[in-house]
């Protein structure tokens, strides 16, 4: 005869009420972003045509709008990384680097409300007599995201030991040579993170655009938030949203295929 | 005499670009004690405080502000809660469920806002009776800080003496009550740590709230709405004073994890996501 014992739990079973959020509020309504993405508004039967409408509209405004995505996203992470790249680095030798308070001066930015941020950029360009446009949309982007792309640079920058640069002078290499063959190549973790935590949010963000610049500006964030406010065009959003998700899944695969395993996760440690 | 040069330069690079980026937060600050419509206008400059007046008087900005921290705490907590307990689950898990766990946490941190956004906005649509308002909000904030919970609990648990817990049930005291008095006091610094992201990610965020917000207004909304009519001078009072409370926020946790981390090293840069 087996006696019944008392129950004990298992400390795995506390990530059930996670595991069951998680299910419900972020694997199911993606589904369910899928699912409106799939069927047409009017007639609520299932088709492809809001995926097709995005790539054979009209004008051929949707294209250009994803190109112009990319080209911001990429033209802001260049120029937060030629920005941040000196910075960090600076930051992260020794008269610099005392209890990492400058670091911690440089990243407070961040915890203000990111549109109070885009406010102040607004007003700072009237005051330099700039209008909303190009110029204006490009240094909002950079002022918002910079601080996501300096802090995982320092990170890593400032985890390297000290020990290899002096073994390299020690070997005879200049420390042009030394940076270049020591530094930069292990500083890369960090290119990476932040490169990834400025290019995929600038990809879908359209509160700077509508902000601080003008319908030329558009992005492919704009384009889901003006389809989805409106009703009628709602189910076309959500297809571009999925195409969105999709876009976004690519970056990370291919970063992780690039940077291998460690870094990836250690983006997404970062973000 | 070389190392002295390149001193030079270091500073001056951190001197430009430290007035890069306080130059706008200054223009707001100084400028929210004057009426001035337009910011930059130095010859109309008087000192008043009406525009903190008209802040503290608006029947739009103070309800809002309410609404904010009723969600934010909110969201906060539960997202604490659930995300503490979660690290500890995913923590003990065997290997490849472990694995699956952690990739699923970083679904909703990979993920653009916007798409998270629009899915639940979709989700209460069709599933929860076009639920809107303060409750979805609560819920939608949830869901997005929990991930960064469980990252900041996660490295604590790996830290903790894995004897611990074999000791308490060793001692007669059962796994729940080993849990609570003995694991859960260990992880409060990381649990705190939780909280504050939790707070200011959802204090932050208007990509989500906007599409799930119904009626009710929170700041960021406020501000997102305002924004494209142009927004108006009490916006400037507005930052100064969020922007005073999370300088008064850091230094409170940057004095208390100084004191407690001069072992361990460490400092803020944890808290920073």
């Amino acid at each position: 005869m087996t006696k019944l014992r008392p129950y004990r739990f298992k400390r795995q079973q506390l990530a059930f009420p996670y595991m069951l959020i998680t299910a419900a509020l972020v694997i199911v309504p993606l589904f369910i972003l899928l699912y409106y993405a799939c069927t047409d508004y009017a007639t609520g039967k299932v088709s492809l045509m809001n995926f097709a409408a995005f790539f054979i509209d009209r004008e051929n405004t949707n294209l250009a709008t994803l190109g112009r995505s990319f080209f911001m996203a990429f033209l802001t992470t260049v120029i937060c990384l030629g920005l941040g790249y000196p910075l960090a680095y600076v930051l992260s030798r020794s008269p610099f680097n005392r209890r990492g308070i400058l670091i911690m001066i440089f990243i407070m930015p961040m915890w203000i409300n990111s549109l109070l941020r885009m406010f102040a950029v607004k007003n700072m360009m009237e005051l330099f007599g700039v209008g909303s446009g190009f110029g204006a949309v490009l240094t909002g982007m950079v002022y918002d995201f910079f601080p996501f792309m300096l802090l995982p640079l320092f990170t890593s920058l400032s985890n390297i030991d000290r020990s290899y640069d002096e073994a390299s002078n020690d070997l005879g290499a200049t420390p042009l040579v030394t940076f270049i063959k020591v530094t930069l190549p292990l500083s890369v973790p960090g290119i990476i993170s932040g490169v990834l935590m400025v290019f995929m949010p600038t990809i879908s963000t359209f509160a700077v655009v509508e902000m601080l610049g003008s319908q030329d500006q558009n992005m492919l964030g704009n384009l889901i938030n003006e389809n989805i406010s409106f009703a009628p065009t709602r189910n076309v959003g959500a297809a571009y949203a999925f195409i969105l998700l999709i876009l976004v899944a690519a970056t990370m695969l291919i970063a992780n295929l690039a940077g291998g395993k460690q870094k990836g996760r250690e983006a997404a440690n970062l973000l | 005499m070389k190392n002295r040069k390149l001193t030079i330069i270091g500073w001056s690079l951190i001197a430009v670009m430290l007035i890069a980026t306080y130059f706008p937060i200054a223009i707001i600050v100084i400028f929210s004690f004057s009426e001035n419509k337009v910011v930059g206008d130095w010859k109309n400059f008087s000192f008043s405080a009406a525009l903190y007046h008209t802040v503290f008087t608006s029947d739009k900005i103070m309800p809002a502000l309410l609404n904010t921290f009723i969600v934010a705490l909110s969201a906060a907590a539960a997202a604490t809660v659930i995300g503490t307990f979660a690290a500890i689950g995913i923590y003990y898990c065997r290997r490849r469920m472990k694995s699956v766990l952690t990739t699923l946490n970083q679904i909703t941190l990979v993920n653009a806002d916007i798409v998270t956004g629009v899915s639940l906005m979709f989700f209460f649509l069709l599933l929860l009776g076009r639920l809107n308002g303060i409750p979805a909000m609560i819920i939608g904030h949830t869901v997005i800080t929990l991930p960064y919970v469980i990252l900041m609990v996660m490295p604590r648990l790996s830290q903790l003496n894995p004897n611990l817990y074999e000791a308490g049930l060793d001692l007669g005291a059962g796994p729940a009550r080993t849990l609570f008095t003995v694991i859960l006091p260990q992880l409060v610094p990381a649990m705190l740590g939780g909280f504050i992201m939790a707070f200011t990610l959802s204090m932050d965020d208007y990509v989500i709230a906007k599409f799930i917000k119904g009626g009710s207004e929170t700041v960021s909304t406020l501000i997102y709405n305002s924004a494209k009519v142009g927004l108006k001078p009490e916006f400037r009072a507005l930052s100064t004073l969020l922007f005073a409370l999370v300088l008064a926020v850091l230094a409170v946790i940057n004095i208390k994890s100084a004191r407690r981390s001069k072992k361990s090293g460490g400092g803020l840069l944890p808290f920073i996501r």
